[in-house]
């Protein structure tokens, strides 16, 4: 991979410079994920579609890349950037090495920088947009790139086009895809759901009128504000079917529902952050991705919050009093991260009839 | 208050002394338990026979037994305290052993203690291998093929059906005792037999190799509402095949995918959860390289060496946590004391990693095994943080302190490929310099990979260290090699080698060019919050965030990793210079690498800086800080050594100068002090060759001790007794020539006493004088000290206040002074002076009351003595006597002579006090773990100059009704003086003989001293080796069998089990 002096630039003026690799420019949302494994899984995740994604675990690439980590169809990030790129990865599922994968991939890296100091900056600011270029790029084209405007289009960017089958299990369930990894498929299907999977923007009667058991909405990249559209689809499914709903799912219920999302400061990105759930009485260390968080002050008392970030107090999962449905703002589905959030799963085919 | 009801009162058991296995991660986990249990309003009564440690202090626990720790004196303390509660899972494997014990007996129930945290049914299935297969089948946890054995034929059964190579563990050990990988039917049988031995049940594992395999470990943490998280994971760079004690490990694991981290995370968890422990735990797993299936090799369930290690690596204060939850506080209700606002319910998370190098004793040990297995040998660690793995093994190297500066040992750097491919495939304590070198010399990663099974991610890391030695090479040194040099770890001292330049050359050019090392915080978070611990390493990065305050600040150096000689009693004294800095109002910093101990622990000082001890990575924090002075007189011959060098560069060292130290420490100044001082030595010459040496001896009669000023590696002092025995030593064990001079000394036989004082430049302060029970010649780390002293002449006493008042003086000491001293026909003999802490500093200050380092603290900068409230002089003398005794690591070492001598070879010790001087020598002997015999035979083999003083012991053995076997010569001499002992078969004189008796338990103790040369001193190693493997006590210092015969003597007629806290001593004036 070919290998140039570069910077990433962010909106407050500040430069960080590195090795950048890659044909082209990087320019979005900057953001941090603490994982120490699991790049690939992250890198392939669709939740992060245009976004500048840093590492703040300084070796990345360790173990190679394998087919079997990825969580999407291929990689959406705008641009990487980590301390160390190991070219020499070393695991018996390895088939290549990671910049041999960003390379295919046409993901712009910098490389060989100080990541913790830009994590420090975005704790302390909160999410900046940033652009990742050649060290020797002006001011003038920074500034241009800089000003482009955001995205507001990566549902549309990553959910799947056709409707496509999916399992051969009892439960029939109508997986909206607004940017849907792997494992949330594979874990629905291993617990004996039958999928049929749609596009973001299916409408509520197409899906309602092949009669699913449930309806389950995926996790997915960007505001869930960005996505009327949408919501008012999952307006006219709530209460017609039991409901599940992951991260981006999450939120975009509680809006159908009439509540309202913020962006937060800088997120909750990694793969140990610990949930108190309050209506089991545990606490679980989860894998999250997520700028956005539902507001307490908007709910209402149709509405139980179910699930808290020990963290920040913030609201990781809602129980829907009026109708059988319930969402989690983390990855009960892991890969990244750790497991045991299968009650989650189970707790759905039972509300569909399940006896599981 | 804690959760828990009705506890007010909690029994800790500590981990005792430091042995191989079991080193001072248990003062640190303790100390920090104790506090946190405190905090709750718990009374804490902690028992702990190891005085070299902050946790005994009198602060840290509210009650402090140092008393032997057995079964017989726990209940004895319990007795006397009555608490409510006991906490099983701080001492190690000790403390856990003894939390059994109690339990088994009856004592908790009669006394009604409670065990808080882990209770016993889970300690038994976690420690109990049947029990533990049981639960992992249950939970379908793979565990390897095994079965237990308590014969070694059941052994040899379960061979034959499984094959070869199995391991071997025996149960209820330390630190891996007496196990081994056995490839064939000679070896099993070997190790097992040794096993069964160790074992305190008499059992042994026996189980399907994995060797080779990943070895992964989790420390996770439980509380009572089966909240479960993990802290940290750690990978072996050495496979499973090495003790993890003796592993380089690295954290967190670096080439596993998260699909495998997951799994073995998952499968740690339920295994905890299953076991229902409650507080800490470590699972250790093995991981096929070519495959997703794993077996569990072992779980602790209790605070570790690793989990200190995990504490240090990621900032999370797992016993803090452990104590806590014992305490009845469920995880989330915890705060996450470095971040004080998320909770304790969370899993670190690294954006650097930590490499654990080992550190092991065979530079003491030079006969010893080197190869390195199942049994754990090292006697410390050091852990090096930074953001890419070549940097941090290159930091643990220099942290190492054996000389190198770099992943290269000189004697290794010239050996042909062959020989080098030999050492790769060798599993020792130099496999991975070997490794290192065989690349450097054209061998293959591949190679490397196939010979040691090492995962070539970690041998790809060695070759870009050896790329960029290349560069260096090479040349020229722009600023941009430079820099990347430094990323990748380079010592400056190391790139000037290449570049030839000097260290400081190198240096210059590099600020010069503005490349200077940037410190990063550890902060569990990996940055994601805020954080308060001041805890940082350093790395060559963009950001440095260490903000330096305007306070006046001091800087303290720690003594690096624990080693014989040096060990724990130094990072003790380490704390106590922080604390008593901090009452003057300084900032405090410390520099130390040890991950096992209380001056590492993030509290400890206002900001600790995880760093080699070398002069360079010293100089780049006090570049950055600049504190007022350092502070090297407690930091052990670590922080002496760079006295000079920073003295040299300009940093001001505090308390005792550099050239006081340099008059104590280089002979012909430290001759003149004398001289001026009136006080006289030993006589002695240095020499340069044979005839030299010959001549010197006779000037100065025998016997003499001869030692080398430069230490090759050989055996380096000992004391001779003739002409052909200096011959021997001159030609076998030294080089000598005008370089490397030997110094011939007269050895004067005489009572060797022991005086740690305390000078502010004007009086001095000596809180107290130690007389040892072993004649000088012994060397004093492994002599059992008294104080106070109770053969000493009021003359004696004057001279030897006079002589440390005059050398303290004429030193221009500030701050701590040591002094050894012989004493003989009422004259006294100075042999050394270290104007530094000492060994027996923390044991004179638990006993004086007097805190020491304190006082010596606020001596270096500038306080007087009595301006804090003591009145110079020695002090008034107790009615109570304390016993230090050594303690020793041998059962872990094969081949090393177990004859005590002038080298150290203890490598911890034990104190203990009591009113009557033979029940404090009692229990300092029980606590040391000499298993004195209520009966039985005792053998007597010595060497012909000590038959006189043998007959008298014989005798009073006898009298007090043992049988007294002694060997042929031996026994005719006694017989001919009138003491009837039976005769034992010499080795020489065919089989059966007494090996078989020791073999057969017909010998409760040997009593044994060395003849040189010849069969004699074979014969007398593989007697003393025996008596290590079949665990009797052999005493090789007719002195310490004299005090052992009294002990035994006082047993007989007087209640010898009785104990005292150190709040209770009191001073009769």
């Amino acid at each position: 991979m070919q290998k140039i002096k570069g910077k990433l630039v962010l909106m407050d003026g500040s430069v960080y410079e590195g090795d950048l690799y890659g044909r082209r420019d990087a320019v979005g949302e900057v953001v941090f994920t603490t994982g120490m494994s699991g790049y690939q899984e992250t890198l392939t995740d669709p939740s992060f579609c245009s976004q500048i994604v840093v590492m703040t675990y300084p070796l990345v690439g360790n173990y190679g890349v394998s087919p079997c980590f990825n969580q999407g169809e291929r990689c959406f990030f705008q641009g990487y950037v980590v301390s160390e790129l190991c070219d020499y990865p070393c695991n018996w599922r390895s088939e290549g090495s990671l910049p041999a994968f960003l390379e295919q991939q046409d993901v712009p890296v910098l490389a060989g920088v100080d990541t913790r100091a830009i994590t420090r900056k975005l704790r302390n600011y909160g999410v900046l947009k940033g652009v990742i270029t050649g060290l020797d790029t002006g001011e003038e084209k920074i500034k241009e790139m800089l000003g482009e405007p955001d995205v507001h289009d990566q549902v549309k960017q990553v959910t799947v086009r056709e409707k496509y089958r999916m399992g051969e299990g009892k439960y029939r369930v109508a997986v909206m895809d607004y940017g849907i990894k792997r494992n949330i498929l594979q874990y629905l299907v291993s617990f004996g759901c039958r999928l049929t999977v749609y596009p973001a923007y299916t409408s509520a009667a197409e899906v309602l009128a092949d009669d699913p058991d449930g309806i389950f909405l995926s996790n997915g990249p960007g505001d869930p504000k960005d996505l009327p559209e949408v919501i008012e689809n999952i307006r006219q499914m709530i209460g017609r079917k039991p409901i599940f709903g992951i991260c981006l799912g999450h939120q975009l219920l509680a809006l159908a529902s009439g509540y309202d999302t913020y962006k937060m400061k800088f997120g909750h990105r990694g793969i140990n952050h610990p949930v108190r759930d309050l209506l089991e009485h545990k606490i679980c260390i989860s894998s999250q991705n997520h700028g956005f968080a539902v507001d307490e002050k908007s709910l209402d008392d149709r509405v139980e919050i179910s699930n808290v970030s020990l963290n920040d107090n913030t609201i990781e999962g809602l129980y829907y009093k009026t109708h059988p449905s319930f969402t989690v703002q983390y990855h009960p589905e892991a890969c990244p991260g750790p497991g045991g959030h299968e009650y989650l799963f189970r707790r759905f085919v039972k509300m569909m009839g399940g006896d599981r | 208050m804690p959760r828990v009801q009705g506890v007010k009162k909690v029994l800790v058991i500590g981990s005792g002394p430091i042995i191989i296995g079991q080193a001072a991660e248990f003062d640190y986990s303790g100390t920090q338990a104790c506090r946190s249990l405190k905090e709750e309003g718990l009374e804490v009564v902690l028992v702990n026979s190891n005085p070299a440690t902050i946790m005994t202090d009198t602060h840290i626990a509210d009650r402090v037994y140092v008393e032997p720790l057995n079964v017989e004196f726990l209940e004895s303390v319990i007795r006397k305290e009555h608490p409510d509660a006991m906490l099983a899972t701080l001492g190690g494997q000790v403390g856990l052993n003894l939390a059994m014990e109690l339990d088994e007996k009856g004592i908790l129930r009669n006394y009604g203690v409670r065990l808080l945290g882990t209770q016993i049914a889970s300690i038994k299935r976690a420690e109990d291998r049947e029990l533990f297969k049981e639960a992992m089948e249950k939970i379908r946890q793979p565990v390897p093929e095994s079965t237990i054995v308590e014969t070694v034929s059941a052994a040899k059964e379960f061979a034959h059906k499984v094959g070869y190579p199995l391991i071997v563990r025996p149960a209820y050990t330390l630190g891996g005792t007496g196990g081994g990988i056995a490839h064939d039917d000679g070896e099993l049988d070997d190790i097992v037999n040794k096993g069964l031995t160790y074992s305190l049940i008499g059992q042994a594992l026996i189980e399907r190799s994995v060797a080779g395999w990943k070895e992964i470990e989790y420390e996770v943490l439980r509380d009572a509402e089966d909240n479960c998280i993990t802290v940290c994971n750690m990978e072996n760079v050495d496979p499973v095949g090495i003790h993890t004690g003796d592993s380089v490990v690295v954290a967190p694991c670096q080439t596993l995918s998260d699909r495998e981290v997951q799994l073995l995370r998952q499968a740690s968890i339920d295994i905890v959860r299953e076991l229902k422990v409650c507080g800490a735990c470590n699972v250790q797993l093995a991981l096929d390289p070519d495959s997703e299936q794993y077996y569990v090799i072992e779980v602790n369930p209790r605070v570790s060496r690793s989990s200190a290690l995990a504490s240090k690596a990621t900032g999370y204060p797992i016993a803090k946590v452990a104590a806590k939850i014992a305490a009845g506080y469920t995880l989330d209700e915890i705060k996450n004391a470095v971040t004080k606002k998320t909770t304790a319910c969370f899993e670190p998370t690294l954006d650097y990693l930590v490499v654990k190098f080992p550190r092991w004793p065979f530079d003491k040990f030079v006969t010893a095994d080197r190869t390195l297995g199942t049994q754990m040998k090292a006697t410390g660690e050091v852990m090096a943080i930074e953001r890419n793995f070549e940097a941090a093994l290159l930091k643990a190297a220099r942290c190492l302190e054996i000389g190198c500066r770099h992943l290269q040992l000189k004697h290794l750097a010239g050996l042909p490929l062959e020989e080098l491919r030999r050492r790769v495939a060798t599993q020792d304590d130099e496999r991975l310099f070997a490794i290192a070198e065989f690349l450097r010399q054209g061998g293959t990663v591949d190679e490397v990979h196939r010979l040691t099974k090492i995962n070539p991610w970690f041998l790809q890391k060695i070759v870009r260290i050896i790329e960029m030695e290349r560069l260096l090479q090479t040349g020229p040194l722009t600023a941009e090699l430079l820099r990347r040099a430094k990323k990748l770890g380079f010592a400056d001292e190391v790139i000037a080698g290449y570049t030839g330049q000097t260290w400081q050359e190198i240096r210059q050019q590099r600020k010069a060019w503005g490349i200077i090392p940037t410190y990063k915080m550890v902060d569990t978070c990996a940055a994601e919050f805020e954080a308060a611990t001041p805890y940082y390493y350093s790395s060559y990065a963009m950001e440095d965030e260490v903000e330096v305050t305007s306070r006046k600040k001091v800087c303290i150096l720690g003594s690096g990793p624990i080693r014989i000689g040096q060990g724990v009693e130094f990072d003790y004294c380490t704390v106590h210079s922080v604390w008593a800095l901090k009452e003057l109002g300084y900032e405090t910093i410390i520099i130390n690498n040890n991950p096992e101990t209380v001056s590492t622990d993030f509290d400890t000082s206002d900001k600790l800086y995880f760093e080699p001890l070398t002069v360079e990575d010293v100089l780049n924090v006090l570049d950055k800080e600049k504190p007022e002075g350092v502070i090297v007189q407690f930091g052990g011959q670590t922080a002496i050594n760079l006295a000079g060098p920073l003295a040299k560069a300009g940093i001001q060292i505090l308390g005792s100068s550099v050239d006081s130290i340099d008059r104590a420490e280089d002979r012909e100044r430290f001759d003149e002090v004398l001289t001026q001082c009136e006080i006289s030595r030993p006589r002695g010459h240095s020499v340069t060759c044979l005839e030299e040496a010959l001549a010197a001896a006779h000037d100065v009669s025998y016997p003499v001790m001869v030692r080398p000023s430069y230490v090759l590696g050989g055996r380096a002092m000992e004391i001779v007794y003739n002409d052909e025995e200096l011959r021997h030593y001159m030609e076998h064990a030294v080089q000598a020539s005008s370089d490397h001079p030997v110094l011939v000394d007269h050895y004067l036989m005489g009572t060797e006493v022991e005086v740690d004082a305390i000078c502010d430049g004007r009086e001095v302060l000596m809180p107290g004088i130690m007389q040892h029970i072993e004649r000088a010649g012994v060397h004093s780390g492994d002599s059992i000290a008294v104080y106070p002293p109770r053969s000493l002449s009021e003359h004696v006493i004057k001279t030897i206040i006079d002589y440390t008042v005059k050398m303290a003086l004429n030193l221009e000491v500030k701050g701590m002074i040591n002094v050894q001293y012989i004493v003989r026909d009422g004259n006294v003999y100075v042999i050394e002076v270290n104007p530094r802490s000492s060994r027996t500093v923390p044991f004179l200050s638990k006993v004086t009351t007097i805190p020491m380092v304190d006082v010596a603290t606020k001596c270096a900068m500038g306080l007087s003595i009595r301006e804090q409230g003591y009145k110079p002089g020695l002090q008034y003398f107790p009615d109570y006597y304390a016993c230090k005794a050594p303690v020793f690591s041998f059962n872990k070492m094969s081949n090393v002579d177990i004859t005590l001598g002038p080298e150290m070879k203890s490598t911890g010790e034990v104190m203990a006090v009591d009113y009557q001087f033979s029940r404090a020598l009692y229990k300092a002997c029980i606590a040391s773990g000499i298993n004195v015999p209520h009966e039985g035979a005792i053998l007597i083999t010595v060497a012909d100059k000590d038959k006189p003083e043998a007959t008298e012991i014989a005798a009073g053995f006898l009298e007090l009704g043992y049988e007294v076997m002694a060997t042929g010569g031996t026994a005719a001499y006694m017989r001919e003086h009138g003491v009837e002992v039976e005769t034992a078969v010499k080795i020489s004189e065919g089989t059966p003989n007494l090996l078989d008796d020791i073999k057969e338990g017909k010998i409760a103790m040997v009593i044994n001293t060395s003849n040189h040369g010849g069969t004699a001193e074979r014969d007398g190693f593989r007697i003393r080796r025996s008596t290590v493997e079949h665990a009797i006590p052999c005493l090789t210092s007719l002195d310490t069998a004299k005090a052992l015969q009294r002990v035994m003597a006082a047993m007989r007629h007087r209640r010898i089990v009785s104990v005292v806290a150190l709040q209770d001593l009191s001073w009769d004036d």
